[in-house]
């Protein structure tokens, strides 16, 4: 038996399908719309800029929410800005890595990387040895990042899906190396641990914005416009509810 | 259009999961379950290749003409011991509950007592990386939420002014925190409907 909360549900789906749809559609003509300007992604482009220019290497690390998991769409959203800076880098002597610590996000690192490089007309750059899996425990999973932190040549580290706060160990390590990190979470603890030890930490939903403001294609575009849509109508039903419990009505 | 038949199979199996999720009527209910168990399955798997990838990264770097890396030479018999000694005995026999809770456990402890300093440096090194409304605002309300979680003011909650000043403090991080959690949902839907809709498709390589 389908429930209220089920309709309503199925009807906030569908209204961000629709939105999507429209959006990139109505958007085709008029190319990438302007957004605000965020601090860490202007950084993060300087430092794939830089990292091209010097030979050195950018490092993606997604995280360890398993596929299976609900926690796993930051990690989607990590693949997407793989994906644009391994297109972006390509003309770059040292390809980045992708580091992981689930074996589904692992394999699925090895395939963006794979049509990443094919959409730039450059397959012979795909090396699987290239999407890693460093550990499927937690903390063997941030143990097995901390030496591509100091092998591997890498002067920017790029931390965008599910972490635990032990996350702030990659970040110190970057930070020892002299290289710039950029980390996003969708989990609290990590947020907390990366505002205090990341260079450029990303809060709360801007995770999601990282392959939009990386100039992904034109559905990340509609995507974020729809979140921003979503999002301020979630403040309007929040702020009529609370006025409607002030005067008595709910 | 890249790798049709991944697409559609993607998106399918995605509508099916989701209707199964909002419309709990058969055959949609069964249908999903059965994906889901497909899906964990094949994350299983994708976990034991990943597994032998992550081996065969070592091995190379072990093996590699210039720059060995001894390391892991360390992780490969670690390894093939861990690996054997758990064909052998099975992994719930005693003597492999001690491996976990002999070796790993102390390791993983030790690897969170070198992260309790990090962070501390973290916190210290902040207004040097970052000085700002920000940063002073996360010192101070860490520094607060310190000395309220320590129970230092556990005797004033008979006072009435400060109880409710106290319950005023707490209500404030759940409040942040739920702002923060209703973007990430919004984020997530978002990102799952660009898989639907086939706008990315990381699985197309």
């Amino acid at each position: 038996m389908i429930t209220i909360l089920g309709v309503l549900g199925l009807g906030v789906v569908f209204l961000a399908a629709g939105l999507m749809i429209i959006l990139r559609m109505t958007g085709k003509d008029r190319g990438q719309p302007a957004f605000r300007k965020i601090a860490a992604f202007d950084d993060l482009k300087k430092s794939i800029g830089l990292a091209v220019e010097n030979g050195t290497r950018i490092h993606i690390t997604l995280g360890k929410a398993s596929l299976a998991q609900p926690f796993n769409p930051s990690a989607l959203a990590g693949l997407a800005a793989l994906d644009r800076i391994a297109q972006i880098s390509s003309i770059s002597d040292r390809p980045p890595i992708a580091s992981s610590g689930d074996g589904g996000l692992t394999l699925l690192s090895q395939d963006t990387l794979h049509a990443a490089y094919r959409s730039v007309h450059a397959p012979e750059l795909y090396d699987p040895g290239r999407g890693r899996l460093t550990g499927i425990t937690p903390m063997s999973y941030i143990a097995g990042t901390l030496p591509i932190a100091a092998d591997e040549d890498v002067s920017a580290h790029v931390m965008i899906g599910n972490f635990g706060p032990e996350i702030a160990l990659v970040t110190e390590a970057a930070d020892n190396a002299g290289a710039f990190s950029l980390a996003a979470s969708d989990s609290l603890p990590a947020q907390a641990a990366l505002f205090a030890s990341a260079q450029q930490p990303i809060i709360g939903e801007e995770l999601f914005a990282a392959p939009t403001y990386l100039e992904a294609n034109r559905g990340h575009a509609a995507s974020l416009q729809t979140q921003d849509i979503l999002r301020w109508g979630v403040i309007a039903i929040i702020i009529g509810g609370a006025l409607l419990k002030m005067v008595g009505v709910l | 259009m890249r790798a049709p038949l991944s697409t559609a199979i993607a998106i399918g199996a995605g509508i099916i999961t989701l209707l199964g999720l909002f419309i709990p009527v058969e055959p949609i209910t069964s249908l999903r379950g059965r994906l889901i168990e497909w899906a964990v399955l094949l994350a299983g798997v994708a976990g034991l290749v990943a597994i032998v990838h992550l081996l065969s990264v070592h091995w190379r770097k072990m093996t590699a003409r210039r720059n060995k890396n001894i390391p892991s030479a360390f992780l490969l018999i670690a390894f093939a011991l861990t690996f054997a000694a758990g064909m052998v005995l099975k992994p719930g026999h005693p003597s492999m509950q001690k491996i976990v809770t002999h070796i790993q456990v102390p390791i993983e402890a030790s690897l969170m007592g070198v992260l309790a300093v990090t962070l501390t440096v973290a916190a210290i090194r902040l207004f040097q990386r970052r000085s700002g409304w920000m940063s002073f605002l996360f010192a101070v309300s860490a520094f607060v939420f310190l000395i309220i979680g320590s129970g230092l003011l556990s005797s004033s909650a008979n006072i009435p002014v400060l109880k409710d000043i106290l319950a005023a403090v707490n209500a404030l991080p759940v409040a942040g925190a739920r702002g923060i959690l209703i973007g990430i949902a919004l984020g997530s839907l978002t990102t799952g409907l660009r898989v639907l809709l086939g706008t990315d498709r990381p699985y197309s390589g």
